[in-house]
């Protein structure tokens, strides 16, 4: 039997390929075999990881209500860039940019890293409140680990400590 | 070292060999993405301010707080260097190939020893990366950190309360931080075990590339795992996540290592002394064909099939087989047939050399 793709080399492997749900079966010699494989592994288009997201920006922005189209187009009063250009560049302008295209930024975070709330390293310098929230955080977890272990002396003092830094915070 | 002897050496600490686990996981890297409040991101920074910045990092790196903390660094502006030593810090993967449009915005920042390496005004102001051999994230990552603490005493980084660190692009937002293994996985390749694990690793979150970079095929069995998501997890819970996944990704290797030279033995020994063979004797090599016999001759080092070389020279030998290094030790921009004929010349004197 010969190659069932180049017909010129008996073939000697089954190849089964399954294109949106339709199987497809084929007998090949193992050059085409090779390149088969290669193909349905590296023939796929390469996905531009800015283009991507330029994609998911603009429908933050934009998709979500039509009638948006029809407003002012919105732009970064500090570095001027619009939306326009950070949907198209899927880069933003500045830092400011994240205050100031408010509504839209916060779903596209929680879209692509499935959260828009930062638990990690707070600048100790310019942090500002977010040390203070991020060590209620901490003490929250070591409360309900204490109450779980009964050592209800010790949960007391985490709270009253939880307290004093949530007064310190407003 | 100075940058001078960076880029005239094909040796970097990473590439030693040395490490935890080195067998199969080649590096570690740490990059954490800072940026200062007041300017704009680097793709709409002018001239003038994106010198501001260059001086900014400067005057932190002179600071006591960094000399204290860190040790010395020393910046260069890539227009200090030629285009042949910019790429062949692209080759020795100290800085993105991004690095090299528009080198009068742009610097690096590198330590002695090449492990702290800060890239100026690439995708953001700063991007802090530690490097070093095996697995060690940790180990980076506290560097990392230590560079960050200490920059952070001279420089205002842009941070909101619920956003963390506001970088240029929105898929590095909350810690900045991209935590990567380098690993070498020629068994989970040739048993075809590596697809159906590629495709799980992207279901938690983590991306797979080849050795240079986004976009890029995996040649030499070299694959680059890193971590997706940035914001909701704390850093440590990203490095954690990754030394589980690259640990049982070692496990899975050696596992596949052992079987496959139990079943095939005369094939896999063929396939190693072949490799060196080619390696040793040829004539004119292509980088991609270098880049996979050295593969499978590692694999045959790994596996105590060859004896006697040092795995540290295989590393070295992919870097100084790149393009841009060879034009750099042979002094004069080679064509492709010309540089095929010196990287074959250059790998048999260094094989030759260990006998």
């Amino acid at each position: 039997m010969l190659c069932d793709r180049c017909q010129k080399r008996p073939a000697q492997v089954h190849f089964t390929q399954v294109i949106n749900n339709t199987k497809k079966q084929m007998s090949l010699c193992s050059t085409c075999a090779a390149e088969m494989q290669a193909e349905s592994l590296g023939g796929l288009p390469q996905l531009n990881l800015h283009d991507f997201l330029a994609g998911l920006i603009n429908h933050h922005f934009t998709g979500n209500q039509i009638q948006t189209k029809s407003l002012p187009q919105v732009s970064c009063e500090k570095c001027g860039a619009t939306e326009a250009q950070v949907a198209k560049s899927g880069l933003f302008g500045c830092s400011e940019c994240y205050s100031q295209f408010g509504q839209g930024v916060q779903p596209l975070l929680k879209r692509i890293h499935g959260s828009s709330q930062h638990t990690g390293k707070v600048p100790r310098r310019t942090g500002g409140k977010a040390i203070i929230a991020k060590e209620i955080r901490i003490l929250k977890g070591q409360l309900q680990e204490a109450i779980r272990q009964e050592e209800f002396e010790k949960a007391a003092g985490v709270r009253d400590r939880i307290k004093d830094l949530e007064q310190q915070l407003q | 070292m100075s940058l001078r002897e960076t880029v005239s050496n094909p040796y970097s600490k990473w590439l030693d060999a040395s490490g935890p686990e080195s067998d199969v996981i080649i590096s570690s890297r740490v990059r954490i993405a800072r940026n200062l409040v007041g300017y704009p991101f680097p793709h709409l920074l002018g001239y003038d301010n994106a010198d501001k910045i260059l001086y900014a990092v400067q005057s932190a790196i002179e600071s006591a707080a960094i000399k204290e903390i860190v040790g010395q660094l020393e910046l260069s502006r890539m227009t200090e260097l030629s285009p042949t030593e910019r790429q062949i810090l692209v080759e020795k993967h100290l800085i993105s190939p991004d690095m090299l449009e528009q080198p009068e915005k742009r610097g690096v920042v590198l330590s002695a020893d090449e492990v702290i390496d800060i890239m100026i005004n690439e995708e953001d102001h700063l991007r802090i990366q530690c490097l070093l051999p095996g697995l060690q994230l940790k180990e980076c990552w506290d560097l990392a950190n230590k560079v960050d603490d200490g920059m952070e005493q001279i420089l205002d980084f842009a941070f909101a309360e619920d956003m963390g660190y506001l970088t240029s692009c929105p898929t590095n937002v909350g810690t900045g931080l991209r935590a990567s293994v380098m690993l070498h996985l020629p068994a989970l390749v040739m048993t075809q075990q590596i697809n159906s694990i590629l495709t799980t690793l992207s279901k938690l979150g983590l991306t797979v590339r080849g050795l240079y970079g986004e976009g890029t095929q995996a040649t030499g069995n070299l694959f680059q795992v890193s971590n997706q998501v940035t914001l909701g997890l704390t850093e440590d819970e990203i490095i954690d996540n990754l030394i589980m996944v690259a640990k049982q990704l070692v496990t899975q290797e050696r596992t596949a290592r052992l079987a496959l030279y139990k079943e095939q033995q005369y094939p896999i020994e063929d396939r190693v002394w072949r490799a060196y063979g080619l390696l040793k004797y040829a004539r004119s090599i292509t980088s991609t064909d270098t880049m996979n016999l050295l593969s499978d001759m590692r694999l045959g080092v790994d596996l105590n099939i060859i004896p006697n070389i040092p795995r540290g020279l295989i590393m070295e030998l992919i870097v100084m087989t790149r393009p841009a290094f060879l034009n750099k030790l042979k002094g004069e921009d080679l064509n492709p047939a010309q540089r095929d004929i010196f990287r074959a010349t250059l790998i048999r004197e260094k094989l030759n050399s260990l006998s």
